[in-house]
């Protein structure tokens, strides 16, 4: 019937908007993601912690930057990405794009504790203390109540339709806010040193240490779309206990 | 009459039961039933949207001038949650009727309503009024829909002169204190205009509330939720008195009800949700 | 549309005159939760005031989030808000009354109240009308936002906290342009920087709140 492994339709942009093809696809995808987590971490851990030079100011301790620049930059395109989906599931009726948008936030959440913890380490050694108010760090923080706050909302409302719509609705007002977040905070303190990377200077790092910080990028990319995908795979496995597909797949499991 | 089926307009109402079905036309009270609509008696019918087709265009007697439906629901589906409550239903709410929408508990009967009323949106299908979809961007056809729900809509720190007032208020409306007056006394409810809506026993709580009908016989759609519910026999009889003007001035009214109506004229027709047809 | 805000905007402020108490919860919650912060950190007159502006704001804050809270319940509850819902012009002018209303009977009292308590501070005359023209150009901005909190938290069993996780992070900047405009004002400088950010913060919200407000209503009723 509905059976996964059909090859016989053509492939159209929507062929993988339907949860059973979804699922397959991203089935088979999830294990390359983890492939390729585990090499790219490695390779920029390896550069980033034994290949860059020792910093000419702040000794080894600025290592960290490896993981919290990374981690940073994850956490403000996820929140985007989960936005957009979010927006998508909302105008055009489309479920899955809704479960997609839910199963970012986490991870999401997780990339922004992260930066945050990884700034608190770097800050302690280069600025003397565990936390500063600055203008990066305390937008950081309010992403993380953004996060919280559509994680909760998606939850705490029982019916599935309204949850995804009122948490679409929340994730977009969110994102126009964060620029107004982050400029206002700007505005008021900052202590944080400037952009290090920018798209039209050179950057004004060593090459090897621009090397470790993409590396780590494209391995917190893969990560983030390994667990996203797992995450989505069991939230449409939920949401659609009651169809066809996925009776005849929890069986074909428990047979074999 | 087992197997029997309504047929035409404005005709009693018969008990619904197993195909086939044979169209019977009775005459409606004190008058005769058409020629169309006798030329079909004796047809008989598998399915029940055959029946709807073929009675659909059956010319019976005056009352059919207007008879182009002021509210369609056509192939609609409604769910609750992410449970599915009815699909492919269809049903016309014609000028000079009064529907009883039947089911059991738990069929969708407040959901229909709240589909009809734009207050949801149908999983599928679609709501036409006056020929046209319904579009949430454009409420203006709501001018002409009055909804009473289950709950009455007034605010208790209200009297319930001003809490009658603000629902009119909210179509546009702008009654003045004489028409307020007169529509509470329709429902014989005039002596507490002064009083707190609080202060108001449940049953005179809904004789307020649908007071607003008083003030809407203008407005040709009526959606009523369980609107007989905490009235006495006085009460009903102004409700029946109401629904019988609405109808004499060509409005439709749609209703819900778990006890029998007793409205005598016009005769009301039955839309039973468990079979999804007009019975 | 002017019809359907009218009709609501003197429903509701009849409504409220008609619990003169329970409309005077927000600004009598704002003054003793402001008297805690002297018992808390202190007395010592130089330190409180550098602290005022921003313990002001945010006691504002909290005293408008703890009220908007039932912005919509109470319709909910009685089936007012389905009638509202039906009436044959656009939801937003719905939404726009509440935020109006909801200012009138909450922000309103704080505005006045201010410059009181800011005297109990300590604050200069400068820093007083800096602190009363940022909440007159703050509080309906957090009135807007935190009726699109109460839309979208409507008929929730978690709805207070909810309410206030979700908003806080949306009025964070008109927080720090707030207190911040009172604090340069204190140290000699002019605010008309923050006035300004404030103001198109004011007018931007005004814009786009009462819509999103109005989308989340019918999400939430539906």
């Amino acid at each position: 019937m509905n059976s996964p492994t059909a090859t016989a339709a053509p492939l159209r942009l929507f062929t993988f908007a339907a949860p059973p093809r979804f699922y397959a696809l991203v089935g088979a995808l999830v294990p390359w993601c983890w492939v390729a987590t585990v090499l790219l971490a490695a390779a920029g851990l390896y550069i980033g912690f034994f290949v860059a030079p020792t910093d000419a100011t702040q000794g080894d301790a600025y290592r960290i930057i490896f993981i919290h620049v990374p981690a940073a930059w994850m956490s403000m395109l996820l929140y985007v990405v989960m936005a957009a989906w979010a927006g998508i599931g909302w105008a055009f009726n489309a479920r899955l794009a809704s479960m997609l948008a839910r199963a970012i936030a986490p991870t999401g959440a997780m990339f922004t504790f992260l930066a945050l913890w990884t700034g608190s380490f770097w800050g302690k050694p280069t600025w003397g203390t565990w936390w500063v108010w600055d203008a990066r760090l305390t937008t950081e923080l309010l992403l993380l109540f953004l996060y919280f706050g559509y994680i909760a909302l998606v939850s705490a409302i029982d019916d599935v339709r309204r949850a995804d719509q009122a948490g679409a609705l929340l994730a977009l007002v969110g994102s126009v806010n964060v620029p107004v977040i982050y400029f206002s905070v700007k505005w008021w303190n900052t202590l944080h040193q400037g952009a290090t990377i920018s798209m039209t200077a050179a950057p004004k790092m060593a090459t090897t240490m621009l090397t470790a910080m993409l590396l780590l990028t494209l391995a917190f990319w893969a990560y983030a779309f390994a667990v996203i995908f797992t995450r989505t795979r069991a939230i449409v496995i939920e949401r659609e206990t009651h169809t066809a597909w996925v009776v005849e797949l929890t069986q074909g499991k428990s047979r074999s | 009459m087992p197997g029997a089926y309504l047929a035409c307009r404005n005709v009693t109402d018969v008990n619904s039961g197993p195909a086939p079905w044979t169209v019977h036309c009775a005459p409606p009270p004190g008058g005769n039933a058409s020629p169309g609509c006798q030329s079909l008696a004796g047809q008989t019918a598998r399915s029940r949207p055959s029946i709807l087709q073929t009675t659909a265009h059956v010319d019976s007697g005056p009352s059919a001038r207007n008879s182009a439906p002021l509210l369609q629901a056509v192939d609609l589906a409604g769910q609750r949650g992410e449970r599915a409550l009815f699909q492919h239903l269809a049903l016309d709410l014609v000028p000079g009727s009064v529907t009883w929408l039947r089911g059991r508990n738990g069929r969708g009967k407040t959901s229909l309503l709240r589909l009809l009323a734009g207050l949801a949106t149908p999983m599928a299908g679609a709501v036409n009024v006056a020929g046209q979809p319904v579009r949430r961007s454009q409420p203006d056809w709501r001018r002409g829909l009055v909804y009473i729900g289950h709950q009455n809509a007034l605010k208790d720190d209200l009297t319930a002169a001003e809490a009658l007032a603000f629902l009119l208020q909210l179509r546009g409306a702008a009654p003045d204190t004489a028409q307020i007056d007169a529509a509470l006394e329709r429902l014989g409810v005039r002596a507490s205009r002064r009083a707190l809506v609080r202060t108001l026993s449940q049953g005179q709580r809904r004789r307020v509330a649908l007071a607003r009908l008083a003030l809407s016989l203008e407005q040709p759609l009526w959606l009523l939720d369980e609107p007989f519910d905490a009235l006495d026999a006085d009460g009903v009889t102004a409700l029946n008195n109401l629904l019988a003007d609405h109808a004499a001035q060509g409005g439709a009214t749609l209703l819900t009800s778990h006890q029998p109506l007793s409205l005598a004229a016009p005769v009301p027709r039955i839309f039973d949700l468990d079979h999804h047809g007009l019975a | 549309m002017t019809e359907l805000f009218i009709a609501v905007l003197l429903r509701d402020l009849r409504l409220a005159s008609r619990r003169r108490i329970d409309s005077l919860l927000p600004l009598v919650f704002f003054v003793v939760a402001l008297s805690l912060f002297p018992l808390g950190v202190g007395p010592e007159p130089q330190m409180l005031r550098e602290i005022a502006p921003g313990i002001v704001w945010v006691c504002a804050l909290l005293a408008s989030m703890l009220s908007v809270n039932a912005l919509f319940a109470s319709d909910l509850a009685d089936g007012s808000l389905e009638q509202m819902l039906l009436a044959p012009q656009p939801v937003i002018a719905i939404a726009a009354a509440k935020c109006t209303v909801h200012w009138l009977v909450s922000g309103l009292p704080l505005i006045v109240a201010s410059p009181l308590v800011g005297l109990l501070f300590g604050l200069s005359g400068k820093a007083l009308a800096a602190l009363v023209i940022s909440l007159v150009l703050g509080t309906p901005i957090l009135s807007l936002l935190g009726a699109l909190g109460a839309a979208l938290t409507l008929g929730l069993r978690s709805g207070g906290m909810l309410l206030i996780l979700i908003v806080l992070p949306l009025a964070t900047p008109a927080l720090i342009f707030g207190a911040g405009a009172v604090g340069t004002v204190e140290s000699g400088l002019s605010a008309a920087g923050h006035f300004s950010l404030l103001g198109a913060l004011l007018i931007a919200t005004a814009i786009g709140a009462p819509w999103a407000t109005a989308a989340a209503l019918r999400i939430s009723t539906e």
